[in-house]
């Protein structure tokens, strides 16, 4: 299962004297659904055609499987790719898309073992066949791409990358340009396929919440250097610094002093934590996620503040809290009114510590909040477009 | 009221329609006229068009213009397509000035274009007859020193000013495809060159088309900047037909130039065509994503 599969060595790349990578080291195991996370430009999509054999790294080296491919053509990797939008060849229909790949194979001639000759049509066929199971597409097979909704080309895309049985298949933000029921249905969809195929994915996305839903191990990027490398699961409750606290679900971060371990001060008071490891008074960031705060009377609340903004979300109401001018954001089954004082509670295990990095004091705070949410998601979609 | 202004309406359009075809249509009418006057009406006959055909120069000249179209044609589609390509994977900023330097030919008056290719043959002509005197001197092997204009410039300028349609007309198709089409093939087993062959060819076929029957009506077309690089030995049929009024005035020129326009006509339609339908199937397209 963790069979070392491709490393990537010290990659660098710039375009226009602009950084896109910044020496980034990476290794990826064999079977694996690992994800490129980040915002836009972090240099996720151009990791992903390095790998690809697209772009060409400046510096740095590519292994696969231990063998260096920096100058092997992208016809000649043993990868598949699964494009943004799809990039199905608009005048072949469905099966001659997924055939694609298996008629530019050259296979050695049983006859004549030197010379190559093509698959044979009942092998094509075959598999082909055997895709369009997979991705529950029987009957569509003389369909041209454009009478096909997204869903099914996306479908389309996948099989024809997959039939040529790839060690590893790249997925460019493959969901991107799906409605968000589609994309969910898609995620567990994609989620199988990897199961059933038993190969590597790379998958490249902006959308935390893709994932944290699919992945084995997920990259969290920015500024062509990886933040964090760690489980869905340690990526959301131990995050590194104040950058992928933010970028993966929603946190407070709010400044603090480890006054030793498992005791962290804020706002001048104690709190009782779980972290150490911390030098004695050192300055560190603390995050709470909204849904680890308890809302409390006044008088038994380790902290008290002003109601300043409610939101329903139908499962629960997001309350923007004023804490001496810093805003929190607290996720509660609760209604409190706007203008009223509430306490808080945070259980140890809420509270997680983090060191002071780049990123201290650039995001956590709730003040613009009702941008916040449809901001990111926008400026990416149209942001993508123009990185390659 | 509106009413009134809507006879008003149709007689300038009627009267501007007149003005328009009224020429070709007398034009025609006359070519099927069985006696030799452009102006009375001697009944129905076909004789000048019978005459037409046992005319050698015309056919000659036919000959010669279908011969400079179709290379032309070929060739310009050819380069053309190539330019465009190469244009696509330039730099936005470096394309923009270049597109810009590709259309001035189109927009350039004939005669300027012409006069200029014929100034730029005799400049090379004279450069040629200096260099071959020299080299035909060192005794290796005999050069011919006089060049004179003929087919092959003609077919030169041709080329020249076809190429700038066909660009114009695959560019926009090279940009609505989608860019990661060629990473795809590659990606699936292609060299680039299998890449432009099986999947950008397709879909920039019905660019390269229209661009090539564009070229081709443009050159069957052309009198101006033939006439500026033929010579004496060759002759497209729109330059014969000049020639043929400069004498006295024959209706098989009524007959030929009926033939002409037609040509062109059917060329136009066909071009036109092709472009509504492609229209059409791109908005269906569009409205289905």
């Amino acid at each position: 299962m963790s069979k070392e599969l491709i490393r990537l060595r010290d990659l660098c790349m710039a375009y226009d004297d602009e950084l896109v990578l910044d020496h980034l080291n990476l290794y990826i195991n064999d079977k694996e659904f690992l994800t490129l996370l980040g915002p836009s430009g972090c240099g996720k999509t151009t990791t992903l055609r390095i790998i690809g054999g697209f772009s060409a790294p400046a510096s740095g080296d590519v292994l696969f499987d231990g063998v260096r491919i920096n100058d092997v053509p992208p016809h000649q990797r043993q990868i598949n790719t699964v494009f943004q939008k799809y990039a199905l060849f608009p005048h072949l229909n469905v099966f001659e898309n997924i055939a694609f790949g298996l008629r530019m194979q050259k296979i050695p001639d049983p006859k004549n073992p030197k010379r190559k000759g093509k698959l044979p049509e009942e092998e094509i066929r075959e598999r082909v066949m055997e895709m369009l199971e997979v991705i529950s597409l029987k009957g569509f097979e003389h369909r041209k791409p454009e009478a096909l909704s997204g869903g099914q080309q996306q479908r389309v895309a996948i099989a024809r990358a997959l039939v040529n049985r790839p060690k590893v298949l790249l997925l460019d933000e493959p969901l991107g340009a799906l409605d968000l029921k589609l994309r969910k249905d898609m995620q567990i969809e994609l989620k199988r396929i990897q199961q059933q195929v038993g190969i590597t994915f790379i998958y490249v996305t902006h959308d935390q919440e893709e994932a944290l839903t699919m992945s084995d191990t997920i990259v969290v990027m920015d500024q062509g250097s990886i933040q964090q490398i760690g489980t869905p699961e340690d990526i959301y409750n131990e995050p590194k610094n104040a950058f992928v606290a933010d970028f993966i679900g929603e946190s407070n971060i709010i400044d603090g002093i480890m006054v030793r371990d498992k005791l962290v001060q804020m706002y001048g008071r104690q709190f009782p934590c779980l972290d150490g490891g911390f030098g004695e008074n050192e300055p560190v960031d603390v995050v709470i996620r909204p849904e680890d705060i308890d809302i409390v009377p006044v008088e038994q609340g380790q902290l008290t503040g002003t109601v300043t903004g409610v939101t329903f979300k139908g499962m629960q109401y997001d309350i923007i809290v004023d804490f001496r001018g810093f805003k929190w954001l607290i996720q509660t089954t609760d209604h409190s009114p706007v203008g009223a004082r509430i306490g808080i509670k945070i259980d140890p295990d809420g509270i997680h510590v983090m060191k002071k990095s780049q990123y201290s004091g650039m995001f956590g705070d709730y003040s613009s909040f009702s941008d916040a949410y449809d901001e990111l998601d926008d400026a990416e979609a149209e942001e993508d477009e123009d990185e390659t | 009221m509106k009413r009134g202004g809507s006879v008003f309406n149709r007689v300038v359009m009627a009267l501007v329609f007149l003005f328009l075809y009224a020429p070709v249509f007398l034009l025609i009418i006359f070519s099927f006229n069985a006696g030799n006057s452009n102006m009375v009406w001697k009944g129905f006959s076909l004789t000048w068009y019978s005459q037409l055909f046992h005319n050698r120069l015309i056919m000659q000249s036919v000959y010669i213009t279908l011969l400079v179209s179709l290379l032309a044609t070929l060739i310009a589609t050819i380069a053309g397509t190539s330019a465009a390509i190469g244009f696509y994977s330039m730099r936005r900023r470096v394309r923009s000035p270049l597109m810009t330097v590709n259309n001035i030919p189109m927009m350039n008056a004939d005669i300027v274009t012409g006069v200029s290719l014929c100034l730029l043959f005799v400049a090379f002509f004279a450069f040629w007859g200096n260099f071959a005197s020299w080299f035909n001197s060192l005794g290796l092997f005999q050069l011919p020193v006089h060049l004179s204009m003929g087919f092959g410039t003609m077919l030169i300028a041709h080329i020249t000013f076809n190429i700038p349609y066909v660009i114009l007309s695959v560019g926009p198709k090279l940009r609505q495809m989608d860019k990661n089409l060629i990473d795809a093939a590659q990606d699936l087993g292609c060299t680039w060159m299998q890449a432009f062959w099986k999947v950008v060819l397709p879909e920039i076929k019905p660019g390269i088309v229209s661009g090539a029957l564009t070229a081709f009506t443009m050159s069957i077309d052309d009198f101006v900047i033939s006439y500026f690089t033929a010579g004496s030995s060759a002759s497209t049929l729109a330059v014969t037909i000049y020639g043929m009024t400069k004498k006295k005035v024959n209706p098989q020129i009524n007959a030929v130039s009926t033939l002409l326009f037609v040509t062109v006509l059917l060329l136009l339609a066909a071009v036109n065509i092709r472009e509504a339908r492609l229209e059409q199937r791109l908005e269906a397209q569009r409205r289905k994503s």
